[in-house]
C-alpha cells in the first residue's frame, strides 16, 4: 500500500470489522431496521451515507479551526443538512422510484448518529485527508451491515435479489416454489431486521472474543 | 448385568468427552444418576424438572388424542362422508377409527418434527457450550403441535422451531432464562412469517388446502373449508356450531385447543398436582370475563350497532369467549409457564388478569389477528418481571414502614 500509510489504512479497515459502527458501537440502528427489506435500497442508502459522511467529514475538518466550539453542533447540522438535501435531490432526479421507497429515511440521514458521531469524534481533531478516509471507512462499515441484512431479508422475505427472482416465481410455482417453499413474510417486518443484526453481532463476537464487553 | 448398570459403566467411559452431556440427558431421563454429593445440605424430592415437565405433558395427552379424532372428524364432515355429532361427547360419529387415523397420520409427524428439531438444537447447544442438556424443551415440544393448524407444512414447523428455540430461548441462556414462552414464540413466528398457513378458512380442516390446489389443477371436486369460530365472528358470518360443540371441542381450530372440556380437566390435574398456578388460570378467566362484560354492556347500551365490524365479536356473550379460540388452552398451559409468568403471588393475579383482559381486547379490535391470546401472553411475558419488581418493592416499603413505627 503505497497510497495509504499503515495508520491511514487502519482508518478504513477498522470500522469494517472490529470497530463497526452498527455491530460494535450500536449506532445508526434505526435506518438499518427501516430500509433493509430490499437489497437495492440498502445499497443506495449505504452509498448516500458514504457521500454525506465523507464530504461532511472533509468540510468539518477544514472548518475545524474556525468553528467556535459553543455553536459547533449547529454548524455540523448545517453541513449535514446541506449535503443530505443534495443527495435527496440527486436521488429524486435520477431514480425517482427508489427515492420514493427510501422516502423520509434519506432526510433522516441527518439524524443518523454515525454522522454526528464521526464529526465530533474525528473530523474536529484531524486533517481533511484523514477525515475523508475515516468517513469512507465508517460509512463502508455501516453499509456492509446494511447490505448483509438487506441480502438476507430480500432473499428470504421476497425470494428476490435486486429484484431478480433468484428462487423462482412464487405465483407460477417454478424453482424452489415448485417443491412447496414459501417466502417468509416475517423477514419483511422490521423486528426481523433487528434479529438479523443481533445474529450478526452474535456471530462476530463469538469469533472474536476480545469484542465481548464486561 | 441389567440396563441400569450398563448405562452407568457407559457413562464412566464417556465422562469428559464431548458427548457426555447428550448421554447424561438420555441417561437421567430413564434413571436416577448414581453420583452422590458429599458436602452441603440437600433436599431430596421426587419432582425434579423432568418429573414436572412430564406431568404437564400428561395433562396435554387427552387434548392431543382428541385433536387426532377431531382432525379426522372435521375432514370427513367437510367432505360430507359423515353427519355432524348429535349425542354429546360420546357421539359415535366422532370416535371412529377412521377419524382417528386421518388425524394420527397428520399429527404424529408434527410431534416428531417438533421434538426432533427442538431436542436436536438443545443437544447441539449443550455440546457446544459444554453444559448439561436442559429439559425445557420437553413441554414446548408437546405444546407446539397442539397450537398449530393441522395442515401446516412440516418444513415450516421445523424452521419455526429452530427460530423459537435459538432466538426465543438459547440466546437468553437456555431453559429458565427465557423472557418469552418458547412455544408461543414458535407460533408467533409462524403467524407472522407464513400468515396464509396460520389463518383463513382453509388451514383448519385437514386436506382443504390440497383440495383447493387440485380444483385449481382441474379436478372435479367440491371445495372444502372450515372457518374457526373467531374467524367467522370477526367477519360477521353466522357461526355454524352450537355452544355445546364449542365446549366439547367439535369445532375447527388448532390441533389441541378445541376441546375446552379436556383442557379444563388438564388444568384441574395441573392444579391438583400443584404444577400449574391456579391463581393465573383463575385471574385470567376473570380478566376475560370482565373485558367480555364491558363489551356486552357497550353493545347493550346501543353504542355499537350491527353495522359495525366489531359487532360480531363484541356481542358474543362474555362466557363464550372462554371456550372459543385458544383462550382456554393458552391460559391453562402457556400463561402458567413458571419461567415466563410472574413469580410472586400478587404478581400472578395481576399478570393473569391482564392476560385475559388483553386477549379479549385484541380479539375484538384486531380482526386481522383473531388469536389475541398468543399476543396477550407474549406481551405479558415481557411485563412479568416489571410486575414482580413492583410487588416486591411494595412489600419492602410496607415492611420498612412497619419497622419505623416500631422503632419510633
Amino acid at each position: 500500500m503505497a497510497l495509504l500509510s499503515k495508520k491511514d489504512s487502519k482508518l478504513i479497515t477498522d470500522p469494517l470489522a472490529d470497530n463497526n459502527p452498527i455491530t460494535i458501537q450500536v449506532l445508526g440502528i434505526c435506518s438499518a431496521l427501516a430500509i433493509t427489506a430490499q437489497l437495492k435500497a440498502s445499497i443506495v442508502m449505504a452509498v448516500s451515507v458514504m457521500a454525506v459522511l465523507a464530504i461532511g467529514n472533509v468540510v468539518i475538518s477544514l472548518l475545524r479551526n474556525i468553528i467556535p466550539s459553543k455553536i459547533r453542533i449547529i454548524v455540523q447540522l448545517v453541513v449535514v443538512a446541506a449535503l443530505v438535501i443534495i443527495v435527496d435531490q440527486v436521488l429524486k432526479a435520477y431514480s425517482y422510484e427508489l427515492s420514493k421507497t427510501l422516502s423520509v429515511f434519506v432526510g433522516l440521514i441527518i439524524t443518523n448518529c454515525i454522522i454526528m458521531g464521526r464529526f465530533e469524534a474525528f473530523a474536529l481533531a484531524n486533517g481533511p485527508w484523514r477525515s475523508f478516509l475515516d468517513g469512507i471507512g465508517n460509512a463502508a462499515g455501516y453499509g456492509l451491515i446494511l447490505i448483509i441484512v438487506g441480502f438476507f431479508r430480500e432473499l428470504l422475505g421476497s425470494g428476490t435479489l435486486l429484484g431478480f427472482k433468484v428462487l423462482g416465481d412464487p405465483i407460477e410455482k417454478t424453482g424452489l416454489y415448485a417443491i412447496g417453499y414459501e417466502n417468509n413474510g416475517f423477514m419483511l417486518l422490521s423486528p426481523m431486521a433487528l434479529i438479523v443484526v443481533g445474529i450478526i453481532i452474535w456471530v462476530q463476537r463469538s469469533r472474536n472474543k476480545a469484542l465481548i464487553e464486561d | 448385568m441389567n440396563l441400569k448398570t450398563r448405562l452407568h459403566i457407559l457413562k464412566r467411559k464417556l465422562r469428559g468427552s464431548k458427548m457426555a452431556p447428550a448421554f447424561g440427558a438420555l441417561h437421567t431421563f430413564l434413571f436416577l444418576p448414581d453420583e452422590t454429593t458429599h458436602n452441603g445440605t440437600h433436599i431430596k424430592v421426587a419432582d425434579d424438572l423432568k418429573r414436572t415437565m412430564n406431568t404437564v405433558i400428561l395433562a396435554m395427552i387427552p387434548c392431543l388424542i382428541f385433536g387426532m379424532f377431531n382432525a379426522g372428524y372435521q375432514h370427513n364432515l367437510a367432505v360430507g362422508d359423515i353427519q355432524a355429532v348429535t349425542s354429546g361427547f360420546f357421539s359415535a360419529e366422532f370416535w371412529t377409527l377412521d377419524n382417528f387415523f386421518i388425524g394420527f397420520w397428520k399429527i404424529i409427524p408434527l410431534v416428531i418434527v417438533s421434538y426432533g428439531v427442538g431436542l436436536g438444537i438443545e443437544f447441539l447447544f449443550a455440546i457446544i457450550k459444554k453444559h448439561e442438556v436442559e429439559e425445557g424443551y420437553l413441554v414446548t415440544g408437546m405444546l407446539v403441535p397442539l397450537i398449530v393448524p393441522v395442515d401446516i407444512p412440516l418444513w415450516m414447523l421445523a424452521v419455526a422451531v429452530i427460530f423459537g428455540v435459538v432466538i426465543g430461548k438459547e440466546v437468553f441462556g437456555g431453559t429458565g432464562m427465557n423472557i418469552l414462552n418458547p412455544a408461543l414464540t414458535i407460533r408467533a413466528f409462524l403467524f407472522f412469517a407464513y400468515p396464509t398457513w396460520m389463518s383463513g378458512d382453509k388451514v383448519w380442516v385437514e386436506g382443504a388446502v390440497e383440495r383447493t390446489r387440485e380444483i385449481a389443477a382441474g379436478a372435479n371436486l367440491d371445495a372444502i373449508s372450515g372457518e374457526t369460530i373467531l374467524g367467522s365472528l370477526a367477519q360477521g358470518k353466522e357461526v355454524a356450531f352450537s355452544t355445546w360443540d364449542m365446549f366439547l371441542g367439535f369445532i375447527p381450530g388448532s390441533v389441541g385447543e378445541t376441546s375446552a372440556l379436556l383442557i379444563l380437566l388438564g388444568g384441574l390435574f395441573l392444579i391438583f398436582t400443584k404444577i400449574g398456578s391456579w391463581r393465573i388460570m383463575l385471574s385470567s378467566a376473570v380478566g376475560a370475563i370482565v373485558m367480555g362484560l364491558i363489551f356486552n354492556q357497550i353493545v347493550d347500551a346501543g353504542v355499537i350497532t350491527e353495522s359495525s365490524k366489531f359487532y360480531g365479536l363484541m356481542s358474543t356473550p362474555f362466557w363464550e369467549h372462554l371456550i372459543i379460540g385458544g383462550f382456554a388452552f393458552g391460559t391453562v398451559f402457556m400463561a402458567t409457564d413458571p419461567v415466563t409468568a410472574s413469580q410472586t403471588n400478587k404478581g400472578k393475579w395481576i399478570y393473569g388478569f391482564l392476560v385475559g383482559f388483553i386477549s379479549i381486547l385484541i380479539r375484538v379490535f384486531n380482526p386481522a389477528y383473531p388469536e389475541g391470546v398468543m399476543l396477550a401472553i407474549l406481551l405479558m411475558n415481557v411485563f412479568a418481571p416489571t410486575i414482580d419488581h413492583y410487588v416486591v418493592q411494595g412489600n419492602v416499603k410496607k415492611r420498612m414502614k412497619r419497622l419505623k413505627v416500631k422503632t419510633a
